[in-house]
């Protein structure tokens, strides 16, 4: 990848976590660990791969993204609003009354292409939108992340049978696989493992991306994606829960907890010294 | 009604589907392993590339459905009552109900007339889980005539919508040439100023029956065909209630949060005066042939013309 665009990137991703911390601190609760862990995958969908219009985001043949793990919405809001799909000063009332920016993702919101949030939904619903691509012969893809414990969920194994079944080429999901769960590790908790076995057996061709937060291998993983014809694809990625604040990063603690005044301050210290290092 | 003719519900809705195809060409179909029984395998003949099995896996196939919708086609996802409603209730809220998208759900085998299967395979909570949804119509046929009004409606409608179709036979008591079907309109099907008689579905002939038996006795019965109980015709019930007095509920479904808990609510805040529900009482069936079932549980045109006279004693 070019020097000049993977440090955009950086850039990118950096904003992208800041928005994180900005709307879990001001909503007082959220998912800041999971968040972060999809903050370059975020970055790189949506300023390289999908084709989309922040002043269309009902454009029919756009790319859809369903965030199958919905309660890592403050990755995905943030993403959208550096993409320009609305102001970021919405990420600050995240989960406030009133706000567009509900708790778990919905349809209503520009730029969201499903409501989820309860686990295993999403990739059902990408399912439905690949296949009526299908139907359509619309040159569009469906992006469905989904969170490596989320994969605990039967309805996952379902939509994993119906899309090698009606061979959905088209669709592209991506497991974040970052090892850590609410109760703990997910091979301590119920362990889903091993991943990329059960989605091969179940007939996706898998490919497994050992650092989720470089873009050399990001880029190089989704190329992979794109060239596979007859099956549907998931992308394994490796990936470190709280990814980018020092006291964050595997910590399960912070699946679901908000920063208080002090660490946001830190946190955003440390992501405001790594911007400052990607200085184009 | 030696000759009235019959037909199930289910086949109504698979003749519908594939006589509604070619006027929408966004109308896709998908069953869960049960085409031959929903009848959706008249619509599987007929057009083999807008029929998607899903596989014994409900809870999937409603987002499937959800997915569909959201890029613009209208999908009929069918299935028996009690795993459309039952086993995929969560996913019907939260992937179809709250994003408010264009599904229909074909429920079929749903009651008590599901007969031999028993106590697992008969449905008579689904009404009351499909209407706790915000934005889900809820429609429940009486006969082949209404149930193929009912599909063409819920077609042209924008948003979820949720049918219940019945495994056993019913009297056909609508006439094609003259049947108009409103969503959200209950029918009048004779007046009477004793008391009233709201019916749904395969009770709708039953009530008629009723009615016929308490006008010989001297009692004036009217009865009220509710296809749609969600959104309900309030102004047809209020008006049934400050007229007659006195209304009597009957469905093939439990007595609680169904059709008589609708009629309820309903002429609780209108016009407050006593109803009396008949359907299933706070137990599960079991096993039987589906006509013996239905009189075992109270669902019979005796059953209903005693509970209006002990209505009307009081």
């Amino acid at each position: 990848m070019d020097e000049t665009i993977k440090k955009q990137l950086q850039r990118t991703a950096c904003r992208v976590r800041m928005g994180v911390l900005t709307g879990t601190f001001h909503a007082k609760s959220g998912h800041p660990g999971g968040s972060l862990s999809i903050a370059d995958l975020l970055t790189y969908l949506y300023f390289v791969k999908l084709h989309v219009d922040p002043k269309h985001p009902d454009m029919p043949d756009r790319d859809r993204l369903v965030l199958s793990k919905g309660h890592c919405a403050p990755a995905l809001y943030a993403a959208l609003a550096e993409r320009g799909f609305f102001p970021a000063k919405e990420l600050e009332s995240l989960r406030h009354i009133g706000a567009m920016l509900q708790g778990h993702p919905c349809i209503k919101t520009p730029g969201v292409d499903m409501s989820s949030g309860s686990l295993g939904q999403g990739i059902s619903a990408a399912c439905g939108m690949a296949l009526a691509g299908k139907l359509h012969a619309a040159s569009y893809r469906v992006y469905a992340i989904l969170g490596d414990g989320e994969i605990e969920e039967g309805q996952v194994w379902e939509a994993a049978m119906f899309a090698a079944h009606y061979r959905l080429d088209n669709l592209l999901a991506v497991v974040d696989n970052n090892g850590l769960q609410i109760d703990g590790k997910i091979s301590e908790v119920c362990s889903p493992e091993p991943i990329d076995e059960k989605f091969r057996a179940f007939g996706w061709y898998v490919i497994t991306l050992d650092d989720a937060h470089d873009f050399d291998k990001i880029a190089a993983a989704f190329d992979e994606a794109e060239s596979v014809t007859g099956q549907p694809v998931v992308i394994i990625q490796k990936s470190v829960k709280g990814k980018g604040v020092s006291f964050m990063e595997n910590q399960v603690s912070w699946h679901g907890a908000a920063p208080n005044a002090e660490q946001y301050a830190q946190a955003m210290q440390e992501l405001e010294a790594a911007l400052a290092e990607t200085e184009v | 009604m030696a000759d009235v003719k019959k037909k199930a519900t289910r086949e109504s809705y698979g003749e519908a589907l594939t006589e509604l195809a070619e006027q929408y060409p966004e109308l896709v179909v998908l069953d869960a392993d049960l085409a031959a029984a929903t009848k959706t395998g008249i619509f599987k003949k007929a057009y083999p590339e807008r029929f998607f099995d899903c596989g014994i896996a409900e809870a999937n196939m409603m987002g499937v459905a959800a997915g569909l919708a959201a890029a613009g086609m209208i999908p009929f996802a069918s299935t028996f009552a009690m795993f459309a409603a039952g086993r995929a209730y969560e996913i019907v809220r939260n992937s179809i109900g709250y994003p408010h998208l264009n599904v229909k759900i074909g429920a079929t085998h749903a009651g008590i007339s599901v007969g031999e299967d028993g106590a697992t395979h008969q449905c008579n909570e689904d009404i009351a889980l499909m209407r706790t949804i915000p934005g889900m119509t809820v429609i429940v046929p009486c006969d082949d005539v209404e149930a193929k009004a009912a599909v063409k409606a819920a077609v042209a409608h924008d948003g979820p919508v949720y049918m219940r179709f019945g495994r056993l036979a019913a009297p056909i008591l609508n006439d094609p040439e003259t049947y108009r079907f409103e969503l959200g309109k209950g029918v009048t099907l004779r007046d009477g100023t004793d008391i009233t008689i709201v019916a749904t579905g395969l009770m709708v002939a039953e009530a008629l029956n009723a009615a016929e038996t308490l006008a010989a006795e001297g009692i004036s019965a009217r009865v009220i065909n509710i296809h749609t109980i969600k959104p309900l015709d309030k102004a047809l019930i209020c008006k049934a209630a400050q007229e007659t007095g006195c209304l009597v509920t009957v469905e093939e479904h439990s007595i609680i949060g169904g059709l008589g808990s609708a009629v309820a609510d309903c002429v609780t805040e209108c016009c407050p005066v006593p109803v009396h529900k008949i359907g299933v009482q706070d137990e599960f069936g079991h096993s039987g042939p589906a006509v013996d079932l239905l009189k075992e549980f109270g669902l019979s045109a005796e059953h209903i013309a005693e509970v209006v006279r002990e209505s009307l004693k009081k």
